[in-house]
């Protein structure tokens, strides 16, 4: 069976004062190949941690991560993470960011120059390969991460709200060109959004969590991925079945924060 | 006094140059680009751009000063200058019996510098003979001496008169104005007094102007910037002399740094390394190198060996804490991005960490190059066979002011030099600092 198992994953952080925090507890996720699965939830209910032990960057203190049914350790270019910003290397040209990984691999740049030149035509970067990061726009900032990132081929790509930083424009353009990546290299994509409509479109399947302890709460599998794939994506915002899926996420979360609001205020 | 009127000088031309220039170089005052457009300029430091016309006036400004309180063959205004040619002025001498009599006594005033100035065909200049003066009649004579400016002069005018101070001759007037020992009186070319014991003496007017022992007039001291090109001093032309000075903090600031960002990368990277280093660093840190120099001439001596430790110990602390706040400075995303794309610890060091830390190691250089500098200078003036400190210090010994002068304005500017250099060196080499 190939894919990404996570494994009853549960992660608790000591603090100095001697108590502790439940981050994750026994989380256990099956995505198959070629899933598109997004993250939705409140803050602190532990997604980025979860990204972190997928990505190899925190090790978890109970369960373990398998891709293709080995244990991972650590971080590896089989797992690829696209950030939200910042991520690039200023230094360095458009096309140098996007050849990092295989020069990693000690590739030729004769020989990775085809996937190379490739990726730069599919974000739309062509005419500014020669650039350096710093002149690009927040919008071409993120397409050179994601063209970075499919450079070296992974199995999963792990997206920590990578358009979070975008206009809402900008934003729309880049999901679309999310969809279609995922489309045409056929990825495992595990995308954290604190936007539930950019949830609703990209997530083929659509995972809501919970905090304290951080834990799944609900699973949907949605159609609209696959709908928007090619196509526009407000048009696919006037699906029946949209805006009460949206109505419902949106309730959820939203009486999470009030629990946790509720709660923070009994303490204090 | 006269520093309370230089300051008063100094605010003025500050604020007097400003109307004058403002109703002369309109254009100078006008807001440029996008500035033109903002109604609020005040309180937004973005729009303050340093007026160059401010910046030329200013430098003009401490020229003038400069000029105007020295000798200067310079034709600007200047203060009025110290008393010099020929003056006169009658004493009256009285013997014990109460008779009189009157003579004069010409003071010849010449330029104290007259030694160091040079005629057409390159000879020093030297002292003026007294004038010649007819003896007169009466017991008292006559008298002519020559007196230096910003100097005194004991006139014992009893030397050729018929009567001597021995022999009951007494000095009772001067002009025709009654005195007495240890008064004195002005007149324009300057102060005729007597002596507690009843000698006159003779002081020069010296107006406001300094002598050239303290302050050196500008085309002097580029007089001495030409010859010390040509001639040197303690065997070393200014070339050279700067060259070595200029050698040891490259040289010492190349180790400092070569050492010192190797260590701070470690200390960014592995916590034994820091753990290991930090109460060093930390001890060495705040002393400044100076307090290090006896220790490093015990050890050293006082050749190219001990500058060159120095420097490096002024540089190095400063490198190490540069590349260590470099480390630090690098965000945590692009590690990971880099880790995510399959990158080794060596390629993370070399194509992350390196790149990313170079801003901070060349905001630590800079102020490595500028405290070497300073600390280079105040070494050789402890120190040293040669270089621009040792110039300035042995040149003071002598009361060479212009050596000295000549030796802070190189100092100066070339310090200005690195300054900008390296912010040169810093734009071109790292483009996207600021920019992130």
């Amino acid at each position: 069976m190939s894919g990404l198992l996570i494994n009853d994953i549960s992660m608790r952080f000591d603090l100095p004062n001697g108590g502790h925090v439940q981050a994750l507890k026994n989380v256990t996720l099956d995505i198959k190949s070629g899933e598109l699965m997004s993250v939705l939830g409140p803050s602190g209910c532990g997604k980025t941690t979860l990204l972190n032990i997928v990505a190899g960057f925190l090790a978890p203190t109970e369960g373990n991560i398998q891709l293709n049914e080995e244990v991972v350790h650590g971080p590896g270019p089989e797992r690829g993470m696209v950030f939200q910003q910042g991520a690039l290397f200023e230094w360095m040209s458009v096309r140098d960011n996007v050849s990092f990984g295989p020069d990693m691999k000690g590739m030729s740049r004769a020989e990775s120059k085809e996937k190379v030149e490739h990726l730069l035509d599919v974000v739309g970067l062509q005419d500014f390969k020669e650039k350096a990061v710093y002149e690009l726009s927040g919008g071409m900032q993120q397409r050179v991460a994601l063209a970075r990132c499919l450079a070296n081929d992974p199995d999963v790509i792990l997206m920590d709200e990578p358009l979070g930083a975008l206009d809402a424009l900008t934003r729309e353009k880049m999901q679309s060109l999310v969809l279609d990546l995922w489309k045409d290299t056929g990825k495992t994509i595990i995308l954290i959004t604190h936007s539930v409509e950019e949830a609703l479109l990209l997530g083929e399947r659509l995972l809501v969590m919970a905090p304290r302890p951080g834990r799944v709460h609900k699973e949907y599998r949605l159609p609209f991925a696959d709908m928007g794939v090619g196509n526009d994506l407000r048009e696919v915002k006037k699906h029946k079945d949209y805006g009460p899926t949206r109505e419902e996420i949106l309730e959820m979360i939203w009486n999470m924060e009030e629990e946790i609001m509720g709660r923070t205020e009994e303490s204090a | 006094m006269t520093g309370l009127l230089v300051l008063a000088l100094y605010v003025g031309a500050f604020f007097g140059s400003f109307f004058l220039a403002k109703a002369v170089f309109k254009s100078a005052f006008e807001k440029k680009g996008f500035n033109k457009l903002k109604t609020v300029t005040f309180g937004d430091e973005s729009a303050i751009t340093a007026n160059r016309v401010a910046s030329v006036i200013s430098v003009i400004t401490v020229f003038w000063l400069w000029v105007a309180f020295t000798n200067s063959v310079i034709p600007l205004p200047k203060f009025p200058g110290p008393f010099s040619g020929d003056m006169s002025f009658t004493y009256t001498a009285q013997l014990e019996d109460g008779t009189t009599d009157d003579a004069t006594v010409t003071m010849r005033v010449y330029r104290e510098d007259i030694q160091q100035t040079l005629d057409d065909e390159g000879n020093p200049g030297r002292e003026p003979e007294a004038p010649e003066v007819e003896p007169g009649d009466g017991f008292a004579k006559n008298d002519s001496l020559t007196v230096a400016r910003y100097s005194f002069k004991v006139v014992n005018v009893w030397a050729n008169d018929e009567v001597s101070k021995r022999d009951g001759s007494s000095i009772v007037a001067i002009n025709g104005e009654p005195i007495a020992p240890g008064e004195s009186i002005k007149v324009g070319e300057g102060t005729i007094g007597l002596t507690d014991k009843g000698t006159p003496t003779f002081e020069p007017a010296v107006g406001l102007r300094m002598a050239r022992l303290y302050l050196p007039a500008p085309e002097v001291v580029f007089q001495r910037f030409i010859w010390l090109n040509k001639e040197g001093y303690q065997g070393y032309t200014l070339l050279e002399h700067t060259w070595f000075s200029l050698k040891r903090v490259v040289l010492g600031f190349l180790i400092g740094a070569i050492v010192g960002v190797p260590i701070g990368y470690a200390m960014g990277l592995t916590g034994w390394a820091r753990g290991w280093f930090d109460p060093i660093v930390e001890f060495m840190r705040p002393i400044p190198p100076l307090a290090l120099i006896p220790l490093i001439i015990i050890w050293f001596g006082i050749g190219e060996v001990g500058k060159v430790v120095l420097l490096f110990l002024a540089a190095l602390w400063i490198m190490i804490i540069a590349a260590r706040s470099g480390v630090s400075g690098v965000a945590i995303s692009k590690v990971h991005a880099a880790y995510s794309l399959g990158a080794s610890k060596w390629q993370i060091l070399s194509k992350v960490i390196v790149p990313n830390s170079l801003p901070d190691i060349f905001t630590g250089a800079r102020v490595a190059m500028g405290v070497c500098w300073g600390t280079v200078v105040a070494a050789e003036l402890v120190a040293a066979n040669v270089g621009l400190g040792k110039m300035i210090v042995t040149a003071s010994k002598f009361q060479l002011t212009d050596i000295i002068i000549v030796g802070i304005i190189i100092i100066g500017v070339i310090g200005f030099a690195i300054e900008v250099g390296m912010r040169a060196l810093e734009n071109w080499l790292i483009p996207w600092k600021g920019k992130v």
